[in-house]
């Protein structure tokens, strides 16, 4: 075994924390913009600290109200998408993993293939759905179209087809319907991959920015990101300080959860970055 | 039990009970959730847009006239179609290459130290937690601001960064870099996880050195890893357009504008939707060229777990 204090040791950790600092450099300086009174924002040489520590600005971005009502769209909306994409997502893999019906091998090609479909390219006619079925501007429509997500299938097809089917089996025998043995035995058995396609799905949709900006265009639908974008820098102009508390409580949440959940965080984005491996 | 799954890896399920079986019934009811979601919101809009670019319409659906390839034929004699192509493709190049070296070597650092390891994933995949719009809104306002932003103030320089037509690009490339090197970086320390102990206490007893271990094991045990983070990295900056959009809307002098936000431009602002379109299937074509790429590395990648 290497000792732990070896030079090899001191060296790595030397590089390793040179450049950490610099990683999270960008956003201490945010947090301490956002912590200096106005005036000191735009002064030169910079300063780490501003004559005092404030949270006027804080005080300030939270009294306009929008961020609030932002982050609570953000919220609803990664929610319900997370919640809809796992649930249909999974009862459709266990359909193709575990029943067969005719057509079943083309129908999986045809969703496996959507998997190379950018929702980018799609904006346009998208778009122009989303107006003739009325969803501009509505909860709805910043949701349905992110929970078409072939690649989730892809990843729970494969997670059920590694597990043996006996136990369901054995639950059919004792005369158990097709969907208590799903909802009863399948799902609380698949736990932990549900819970790392669910954190992924989540974090992507609390920070998509693309479609939730094209769709909603009144500040009361808004998502938190889309609000940053196109409200806060106009309302708050050169106020410095302002603009950086509206970053700092815009990233805060997903960081804060990321603290208290990093392995589960990890694993997901590990597990569903490499679709499953 | 073992001897049921004889059939050779496919992608599709291989029928292997008759129906009668309770258990293998009632599929469609399974599917039909995802699938009525998939067809509306993802084939359907396909189709559409297929439609809207054989055709000169409107953002509000009028003007329905057929125009066979014409927007194709306009959009390859369009200068500006051409640069936003160029500016995607250099984008990739510029942000694949240190994208994945960076994270490839933080990986090395962390998963060798044996210090606070939590304290350094925290560090460097901190960033990719962001939203794309917290992060332009930070480094536009605050970082590359030319008169007090933290570079410029920091290292004692007089750059314009985003408002340079020179510097614009890179300096979008060094932000996406910092932002998103923590997704590569958690791949490889997965990787380097599981690359069995053994191999390395083997070398151990043969005298190799730490340079020899890393290149003689560490590095050819991560080629797939690596085949894989290249081709996800390419697809992912293919489809740039937060940050830029964010930081320079394309500018300046239209040196950063990537497709997505010319095809954007052209349709939302210029209401010229099915031009739009065609701009779009242009970028679907090189973007489903590269997917099936990663389809074959995935399937070799499967073939050889097996």
């Amino acid at each position: 075994m290497t000792k732990r204090f070896s030079p090899g040791q001191l060296i790595l950790l030397a590089i390793t924390g040179v450049l950490a600092v610099i990683w999270l450099a960008p956003i201490a300086w945010a947090v301490a913009t956002s912590l200096k009174p106005e005036a000191d924002t735009t002064r030169l040489p910079l300063t780490w600290f501003g004559s005092e520590v404030t949270l006027d600005a804080y005080g300030l971005v939270l009294g306009t109200g929008g961020i609030v009502k932002w982050a609570i769209n953000s919220t609803v909306t990664a929610v319900i998408v997370t919640f809809l994409t796992v649930l249909f997502s999974a009862m459709a893999a266990y359909g193709f993993a575990r029943t067969r019906f005719q057509g079943q091998r083309v129908l999986f090609v045809a969703i496996l293939a959507g998997i190379m479909v950018p929702p980018q390219v799609l904006i346009a006619p998208l778009f122009a759905e989303m107006v003739t079925l009325g969803m501009v501007d509505t909860w709805w429509g910043i949701i349905l179209p992110q929970v078409a997500a072939p690649v989730i299938v892809y990843i729970l097809y494969k997670f059920f087809q590694g597990v043996p089917p006996e136990l369901e089996q054995a639950a059919f025998v004792d005369g158990a319907g097709r969907w208590r043995v799903f909802f009863m035995i399948v799902l609380p058995l698949s736990r932990p991959v549900l819970a790392a396609v669910a954190i992924f799905t989540f974090i992507t949709t609390w920070n998509n920015f693309l479609w939730p900006f094209l769709v909603s265009t009144d500040p009361n639908t808004m998502t938190l990101p889309v609000g940053l974008a196109n409200v806060v820098q106009g309302t708050f102009g050169v106020r410095y300080a302002q603009i950086m508390a509206s970053v700092v409580l815009a990233g805060l949440p997903l960081l804060i959860i990321f603290v208290f959940f990093q392995r589960q965080i990890i694993r997901g984005v590990a597990h569903t970055g490499l679709a499953g491996e | 039990m073992t001897t049921t799954v004889a059939a050779p890896a496919t992608t599709a399920p291989v029928a292997k009970a008759k129906a009668a079986r309770p258990w293998t019934q009632h599929g469609m009811l399974f599917i039909a959730p995802f699938l009525v979601v998939y067809v509306a919101f993802l084939v359907w809009p396909l189709l559409l847009g297929l439609q809207m670019s054989l055709s000169s319409v409107n953002i509000a659906g009028s003007n329905d006239g057929f125009v066979g390839f014409a927007n194709y034929a306009e959009a390859f004699g369009d200068p500006r179609m051409w640069r936003s192509l160029w500016n995607t493709v250099l984008f990739t190049v510029l942000s694949t290459v240190p994208l994945v070296i960076l994270g490839l070597v933080f990986a090395l650092l962390v998963h060798n130290l044996r210090f606070m390891r939590w304290l350094w994933r925290l560090s460097f995949f901190a960033p990719f937690l962001l939203p794309s719009a917290v992060v332009a809104v930070l480094w536009r306002q605050m970082i590359y601001q030319p008169g007090f932003g933290l570079l410029n103030g920091t290292l004692g320089t007089d750059s314009l960064w985003l408002g340079d037509p020179n510097m614009a690009m890179w300096s979008v490339v060094m932000t996406t870099v910092w932002w998103t090197v923590g997704f590569n970086f958690l791949l490889y320390l997965a990787a380097l996880q599981s690359i069995p102990e053994q191999l390395y206490e083997a070398a151990s007893i043969d005298g190799a050195s730490a340079w020899d271990k890393l290149r003689s094991i560490t590095l050819p045990m991560l080629r797939r890893t690596t085949g894989l983070v290249v081709v996800l990295q390419l697809l992912a900056s293919l489809k740039v357009f937060d940050q830029i959009y964010l930081m320079t809307g394309g500018g300046p002098e239209d040196s950063t504008r990537p497709i997505i936000e010319y095809a954007y431009d052209i349709g939302f602002t210029g209401y010229r939707v099915g031009y739009a379109s065609a701009v779009s299937y242009i970028l679907f074509i090189l973007i489903v060229a590269v997917s099936l790429v990663q389809l074959r590395l995935l399937r070799k990648r499967e073939e050889s777990l097996r």
